[in-house]
């Protein structure tokens, strides 16, 4: 059996924490071949081929693969697909939006952020905001699935894959880039941080998310936003944590100001140990925190800076 | 322009999903049921688009039970001006996957040829976040997907997209295939005058036989469980105590 797995490239570079855990579940498939495409994919095609269980490395350098564009990213997979039965990759934003392209072409359903491999064809994924875990059996010849990195451990570094070239596929030539706002932070990724510091509605203002972030980088930690916190400007919209926005499952999780809809729950509540501050007793968020203060967080916030 | 829009209709996000003891999937008898709340979203950007005489119909459509015409009644009082109703399945826990409704959604394309389909970028029962990838790649059609942006400049569109990095700017052919994010725009109330107007507005209903589309699924659901449940914590009651508490538990 044999996996070809898209790798996450960001501008030339391997994100290595997204892929290595898209590796930990597809190992359990078969073979795993990775895919690094984009304008320039080499340095992450090397990087790809020391993650443990990767068998082979396909490196495809294009102009037209730059920005991972879908139409010319799908095309390039459904022209390697003969030779796989899976076509995975990490569920991000990216993968997202070039996996069900490249399903539809091959007339097969796909799979979206999986969280569990049962067997070759079988595979979990929560559904409704992660209210429900159903477990889905594929009847497709070929299965097109992204995986939910949150629920897999990166595999280790130490392997030394061999790395071949394919050329891109026939650009249909629909989409061009124009521009990427990425905001520069030294913090670490949201999605791989071990701690991560989210503030909500409650924090109140633009200004005062400097309390949240503060937390954050006495801790080394990530920062995330409920939805509201991001609506309201307080926040970027990369921040957001929940069923629309991503899915986190740090060692710690501090949500300060935020009221536990289900819909931000969806996409934290994973976390090993939880910390909720809130004024309101009565807040959901209780439900889920390991740890309940019940505070303003204009108090408990600065103070916890101080003694952490 | 013409612009599509297929709505779906889900379970209202405020309603608490309970997993039928059997295992079979969800309980959905009875239940408050509305809008997609993205597809709330790509309603009010056409109607935006028509409003600002860049767009001059709205046609809505959506495949599902026979039920499903409320939520089509719901588009034409926000301001749709036709609504087409396929009946793909007869019992609500029947919903139809993905690449089966893009297929029909691609027969819908081929009679109406409109110039813009704005769907939701996912459907929150089932959170796949598929169908519009799977329609642009059935016509060959270029695809935004998670628009917070929306801007049609002739024969191109500017959409700017939500990212895992930030926001991302591209222009896509026309005609296209813009998928809605959260943030696009905060869709309107239908008014009573509105929804009044709605009931004598067309409302053609068609089966998924009549396109000859195949929705047997491709994935079959073997169970549906509830996620494990967290074990209960405290509370603590000061910053002191929480940061020994935290200590102990060795996460700082
Ligand atoms: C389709 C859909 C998708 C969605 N996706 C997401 C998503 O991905 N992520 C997400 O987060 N939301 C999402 N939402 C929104 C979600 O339903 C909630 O509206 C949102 O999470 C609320 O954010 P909040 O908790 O910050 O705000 P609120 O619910 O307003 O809560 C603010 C909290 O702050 C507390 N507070 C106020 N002042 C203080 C103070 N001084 N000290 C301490 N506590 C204080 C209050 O007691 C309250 O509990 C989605 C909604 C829909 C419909
Ligand atoms: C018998 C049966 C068994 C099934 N088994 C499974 C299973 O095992 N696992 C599984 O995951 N799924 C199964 N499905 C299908 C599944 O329940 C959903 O149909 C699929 O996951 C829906 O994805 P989504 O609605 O989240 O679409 P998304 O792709 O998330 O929806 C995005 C957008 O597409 C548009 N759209 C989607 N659906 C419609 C519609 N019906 N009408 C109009 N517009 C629409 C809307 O604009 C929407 O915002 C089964 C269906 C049937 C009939």
């Amino acid at each position: 059996m044999a996996v070809l797995l898209l790798a996450e490239v960001n501008n030339g570079e391997l994100a290595m924490d997204a892929t290595a855990k898209a590796v930990t579940a597809a190992k359990a498939l078969g073979d795993v071949t990775v895919l690094a495409a984009g304008a320039s994919a080499a340095a992450a095609g090397e990087a790809a081929a020391k993650i443990d269980g990767v068998s082979k490395v396909l490196v495809a350098e294009d102009a037209t693969l730059g920005h991972r564009l879908a139409e010319s990213t799908a095309a390039l997979i459904v022209s390697l697909a003969g030779d796989y039965e899976h076509i995975v990759a990490p569920a991000t934003t990216d993968a997202k939006n070039v996996m069900p392209r490249v399903a539809a072409l091959l007339d097969v359903m796909v799979i979206s952020d999986a969280s569990g491999v049962v067997d070759a064809d079988t595979f979990e994924r929560p559904i409704y905001a992660g209210n429900a875990v159903q477990t889905v059996k594929s009847s497709d010849a070929k299965k097109v699935v992204t995986f939910r990195t949150s629920t897999f451990d990166a595999a280790g570094e130490g392997g030394s894959a061999p790395v071949e070239t394919v050329s891109a596929a026939a650009d249909p030539g629909l989409s061009e880039w124009v521009e990427d706002k990425v905001a520069e932070s030294d913090r670490p990724e949201l999605t791989s941080a071990g701690v991560v510091v989210s503030g909500g509605r409650g924090v109140g203002s633009e200004d005062d998310f400097a309390l949240i972030e503060k937390l954050a980088d006495k801790l080394g930690a990530a920062v995330g936003a409920s939805r509201a916190a991001v609506d309201s400007g307080y926040a970027p919209n990369d921040w957001q944590v929940g069923q629309t926005g991503k899915v986190v499952a740090p060692d710690l999780y501090i949500a300060v100001g935020i009221s536990g809809a289900i819909q931000h729950l969806a996409g934290m509540k994973d976390s090993k140990i939880i910390v909720a501050i809130n004024k309101d007793e009565e807040a959901p968020i209780f439900q889920v925190a390991d740890f309940g203060l019940v505070a303003d967080l204009f108090d408990a916030v600065p103070a916890l800076t101080e003694k952490l | 322009m013409k612009v599509l829009v297929p709505v779906k209709r889900v379970i209202d996000y405020n309603v608490k999903v309970r997993v039928k003891a059997d295992g079979s999937g969800v309980d959905l008898a009875n239940v408050k049921m509305s809008m997609n709340p993205f597809d709330e979203i790509a309603v009010e950007e056409a109607i935006r688009l028509k409003e600002a005489g860049k767009a001059d119909e709205v046609v809505v459509v959506s495949i599902g039970v026979k039920q499903s015409q409320e939520t089509l009644r719901t588009a034409l009082a926000m301001g749709a001006d036709r609504a087409i109703l396929v009946v793909a399945a007869d019992d609500v826990h029947n919903d139809i996957e993905p690449l089966a409704v893009a297929k029909i959604l691609a027969k819908v394309v081929e009679e109406e040829q409109p110039d813009l389909v704005l769907a939701g970028k996912q459907a929150i029962d089932n959170d796949m976040n598929a169908t519009g990838q799977m329609l642009s790649a059935l016509l060959g059609w270029s695809q935004g997907t998670f628009a917070s942006e929306l801007d049609i400049d002739g024969d191109k569109a500017v959409v700017t997209r939500e990212v895992d990095g930030g926001l991302q700017t591209i222009k896509v052919a026309m005609p296209s295939i813009v998928t809605v994010d959260l943030r696009l725009n905060e869709p309107r109330y239908a008014s009573l005058p509105n929804i009044m107007k709605a009931k004598k507005k067309p409302l053609d209903e068609k089966t998924a036989a009549d396109y000859g589309v195949d929705v047997t699924p491709r994935l079959e659901i073997v169970s549906t469980a509830e996620p494990a449940a967290r074990a209960a914590g405290i509370i603590v009651g000061s910053v002191d105590e929480l940061v020994e508490k935290l200590k102990e538990a060795g996460a700082v």
